[in-house]
């Protein structure tokens, strides 16, 4: 497989806002776009998953927990579980944690306000399927955005993570939202399933984003199914 | 049912029955109009609709006489597609795209009820563009409020601030300008105006209208409840009287979710060429889309009152039309197309219900479980409202507050270094110059990811087509105090300092919107205000040639006798053919030199160094002349298109010392500058003189520029050099401030600049 021939899915739920946006910064990367909805059972034979930011049927009842029933994700995590690559960026990051992807839960920001600003973070972890063109310890800026993206788990679960390397990446200078131990990103144990509370598809573009750092994301999944195909 | 249902043959057989028509904001002679036009007294059903649709809010029975100047004194323009009178004008922006927008204000409700006073605000004016057949691309919210640190401004601008954040944050619509003026005026009467942004191919424009006998009315969208009953009426045009009722249950309740799921499912069903006409419901709910839909159409309808789908079954059928439960749309639809309709409805899960067919009788007919309990010719409900030609007269006060200067003997100016040194951190942290980070980072201002510019910047600008980068400018202005003191200029200011913005950013202004907000129309003074500065803006617009393509009055923003400031918010949009050639306010290289473009005299009535160190308003506003202001607009524009600028700011409110403190706190940069020889230093800093901007250009560039500014005959002064190490520190370093260097590091500017708000309102981030 080619970088070019690469397909990416971007799954709409009702409520997902930042899906064109997911969508381009696929596209930007060099891959092709596929969307995926989420009444479907049908993953569309795609390379790799972005569950988008926005709020899935509303964040009622709480962030991502009605979209884990969707019927896309299911497919999702029967997939992810064989090794499919997923991003969770935001409300995507929320619902890979109701879904039990990926430990944890994101809770309503210390400061009660929702926030937008431009987010320095710090990548700590260049092995994931979604970090693997990174420096370890570069540092990127991308915007943030969040109502409720305070990262909390216990801390045994804080400590296995960071023990494991599995904090992919953390917030610096300020820590916007609260999260535990500044942490912005994680991934499984396997490395193919991160959930980031940032926004890298709102980082694609000098005219539009603060910085194109986020392309990162996107290329490194691509790299990481080349590897994966040449293996 | 054991309720009475009123029915119209019931009406016919009792005309001696006194009707509540005071409770619903009607007037004796108005209701006497109804019995004449009906020739009997009306339903219940039918005084309700009347009342709504009779409303000062929906018939603009007040302001219309003088609105009619928008129309007739519009400016030849090839742009506009669809002018006054739809729920929203539209705009050729070239290549086949269209842009519509809209300011509407939310003033009443978000005093009592500011979260969702402001977040159905925001969704009211998105689904007015939506009914266009436009996509919602962006919004922006011209917000006033009484004083910072006054308490009722603690309880109100933290809920607005979240209300404008939680629906357009839920809904995926950048946030990327707007306002936040305070004042002691609005202490009572907060101003919640909000604009919204749409953008679609030419093919796509839909109206608002029922045509074709035997097509299907469907409703769409959340179910009927009851909020916002009487929200237009007895709301939003009556004045708050102390001790009155709380009136809270007239804030409708928003669901920004719904909305999303209703934006996609109207633009879905809109490209499958699936509808007819279509007209959201917002104020005066089910009876304005069904009498403006049938007035506008064949001209006659019929509906099943009982089929809208209720949150409350309770609920009666006075409620049901009056009610102005959030995001709803009714869409005019052809029998053939309703299996389909209806599945795209299913699809997004949006309920969607026939309720009536469009009839050619040019009655609007409605029933209730088989009572026909309206029966009226739908023209006299939507359009054939009273019109009122209200008396107005000069305030007896206009005369000794325009004779009131403020002339340097009367208001105390800085004349040493230190002094003026010390106003320049007094206004930098004033809180209507002070960095309004702690409202802007509560709005999500990249979603969509088109946005190219947002607050701080001049306009919010966002790329309208990701192929050949076609994108659109808008700011919206307006100085009250200019107003106050001669509403006709006043109005000309605000139209100037958002063309100007516009221009600034490098587009070219091409259309008005507008957000009229004053205080009781029944009072002859405010009346006159209201009259001088639509004159105003009427002539204004006709001079620069962009015509007003629709907007929206708010009356009695007053507590008792004391009114807001007029307040005419003016909302300019531009066209730019490739957004990457986009002038920002940061400049970004040592060496480049600085320019004011315009000419600074001594103005300082109505300027916000007179209100923040004096409290003090009186004088004349500074003169306006629009053809210098189209002439300003040309260079910044030509600038933009030939590159000759790196950075441009306008420069108003707090003169060209906080046009150029902001400049420097963007790009965190210093720079040295010197008061021009002719000009005191303290009137150099915070003079408002009009039609002036701050602008950087490259060395390499000096020569073209200047030359294209004197062929223009246009006055271009330079006033400094960016230079980062103009002092130990990045600082902004004024030369020769009464004989002496003043410095100002950056690093202190920002202290108090973006200090200001957390220390009121809290903190956010950190």
């Amino acid at each position: 497989m080619s970088a070019q021939g690469a397909r990416i899915g971007v799954v709409t739920f009702p409520g997902s806002l930042d899906d064109r946006d997911a969508a381009r910064a696929v596209r930007l990367a060099g891959a092709e776009p596929v969307a995926l909805w989420h009444a479907d059972h049908d993953l569309k034979s795609v390379d790799a998953v972005v569950l988008p930011g926005g709020f899935s049927y509303g964040d009622y009842l709480r962030c991502g927990a009605i979209a884990r029933f969707a019927p896309v994700m299911q497919e999702i995590i029967a997939a992810a579980n064989q090794g499919l690559p997923v991003l969770g960026i935001c409300n995507g990051f929320q619902i890979l944690c109701e879904s039990h992807l990926l430990p944890g839960a994101l809770i309503r920001n210390d400061h009660r306000h929702f926030v937008c600003r431009d987010q320095a973070l710090q990548i700590t972890n260049n092995t994931s399927m979604w970090t693997s063109d990174f420096e370890l310890n570069e540092e990127i800026v991308v915007p943030l955005k969040n109502g409720e993206g305070g990262y909390v788990a216990s801390d045994a679960v804080l400590d296995e993570l960071e023990g494991e390397g599995r904090v992919i990446a953390r917030y610096l200078g300020v820590n916007p939202n609260g999260s535990y131990r500044d942490i912005a990103g994680i991934t499984n144990a396997r490395g193919n399933v991160v959930g980031l509370m940032p926004h890298p598809e709102h980082a694609v573009e000098p005219l539009t984003g603060p910085t194109t750092d986020g392309l990162g994301f996107f290329t490194s999944v691509l790299s990481s199914l080349l590897q994966g195909a040449a293996r | 049912m054991s309720r009475h249902v009123d029915t119209v043959s019931n009406a016919a057989a009792t005309p001696e029955v006194e009707q509540p028509f005071a409770e619903l904001g009607v007037k004796p002679d108005e209701y006497a109009r109804i019995r004449e036009i009906l020739d009997r007294r009306p339903t219940n059903s039918e005084l309700a609709m009347y009342s709504v649709m009779w409303s000062e809010h929906c018939s603009y029975k007040s302001s219309k006489v003088h609105l009619r100047q928008f129309g007739d004194k519009k400016p030849a323009s090839d742009a506009m597609l669809v002018g006054i009178g739809e729920n929203a004008g539209v705009v050729d922006i070239g290549d086949g795209w269209a842009v519509t927008f809209k300011v509407e204000s939310h003033n009443h409700p978000s005093f009592v009820e500011p979260y969702q006073g402001a977040a159905t605000g925001v969704g009211g004016i998105v689904r007015d563009i939506l009914s266009m057949g436009a996509r919602p691309v962006a919004v922006m919210d011209p917000l006033r409020f009484g004083p910072a640190d006054a308490p009722d401004t603690a309880r109100v601008l933290p809920g607005i601030i979240a209300g404008v954040g939680g629906y357009g944050n839920c809904l995926g619509l950048p946030n990327i300008g707007g306002e936040i003026v305070f004042d002691p005026t609005y202490l009572g009467n907060p101003l919640v105006n909000a604009l919204c942004v749409g953008t679609m191919k030419h093919e796509d424009i839909h109206l608002a209208k029922a045509s074709g006998i035997g097509n299907l009315v469907i409703l769409f969208g959340a179910a009927t409840g009851g909020d916002g009953i009487g929200g237009v009426s007895v709301l939003a045009s009556e004045t708050f009287e102390d001790g009155g009722p709380a009136k809270r249950p007239s804030v409708q309740v928003g669901d920004p979710f719904m909305e999303k799921l209703l934006i996609e499912c109207t633009l879905e069903v809109l490209h499958a060429g699936l509808v007819e006409g279509i007209q959201d419901l917002g104020g005066a709910g089910i009876s304005c889309a069904t009498s403006e839909l049938a007035s506008n159409g064949t001209g006659g309808m019929h509906v099943y009152l009982e089929r809208v789908p209720l949150r409350d079954a309770t609920l009666t059928p006075e409620e049901i039309l009056m009610s102005e439960s959030q995001e709803r749309m009714c869409a005019i639809v052809p029998p053939e197309n309703a299996e389909k309709f209806l599945d795209i409805c299913k699809k997004w899960d949006v309920v969607a219900t026939v309720i009536g067919e469009v009839t050619d009788t040019g009655r609007l007919i409605i029933e209730w479980h088989g009572d026909v309990i309206v029966d009226v010719p739908p023209r006299t409900v939507a359009h054939d409202g009273p019109v009122y030609e209200r008396p107005y007269h000069r305030p007896s006060w206009q005369d000794a507050l325009q004779a009131d200067a403020p002339t340097a003997d009367k208001l105390k100016r800085p004349a040493t270094a230190a002094e003026l040194r010390d106003t320049i951190l007094t206004m930098t942290a004033a809180p209507n110059l002070a960095s309004k980070r702690w409202v802007t980072d509560q709005y999500d201002r990249y979603v969509l990811g088109n946005t190219v510019l947002s607050q701080p910047e001049d306009s919010g600008m966002v790329r309208v087509d990701e192929e050949t980068g076609r994108g659109v400018a808008v700011s919206t202005d307006c100085n009250g105090r200019f107003a106050k003191l001669d509403p006709y200029n006043g109005a000309k200011l605000a139209l100037a300092e958002a063309y100007r913005n516009v221009s600034t950013t490098g587009a070219v202004p091409l259309a008005v919107t507008n957000c009229l907000n004053f205080g009781s129309p029944e009072d002859p003074e405010v009346m006159w205000q209201f009259s001088e500065a639509v004159r105003g803006l009427a002539d204004g617009c006709l001079e620069l040639g962009t015509p007003v393509t629709g907007g929206n009055v708010s009356f009695y923003n007053q507590t008792g006798d004391v009114a807001i400031l007029p307040t005419p918010v003016v909302g300019v949009l531009g066209v730019i053919d490739d957004v990457e050639r986009r002038t920002a306010m940061s400049w970004a290289e040592d060496g480049d030199l600085i320019y004011v473009l315009g000419e600074t005299g001594d103005d300082f009535a109505g300027s916000e160094w007179a209100h923040e160190v004096h409290q003090h308003l009186g004088g004349l506003p500074p003169q306006i002349d629009l053809m210098r202001e189209q002439a300003l607009s040309q260079i910044l524009v030509a600038c933009s298109r030939d590159g000759l600028i790196n950075a441009a700011h306008d420069v108003s409110e707090g003169g060209i010392m906080q046009s150029l403190v902001e400049m420097a706190l963007r790009s965190g940069r210093g720079a040295r500058i010197w008061v021009p020889d002719n000009l005191d230093p303290f009137v150099f800093a915070y003079s408002e003189s009009a039609t002036r901007a701050v602008v950087v250009v490259a060395r390499s560039e000096e020569q073209r520029f200047t030359d294209m500014c004197g062929a223009r005959n246009f006055a271009a002064t330079r006033i400094g050099v960016v230079d980062s190490e103009a002092a130990d520190v990045p600082a902004l370093v004024l030369d020769n401030a009464y004989g002496e260097a003043i410095t100002l590091p950056i690093a202190e500017l920002a202290d108090k600049h973006f200090g200001t708000l957390p220390a009121i309102f809290g903190p956010t981030v950190g």
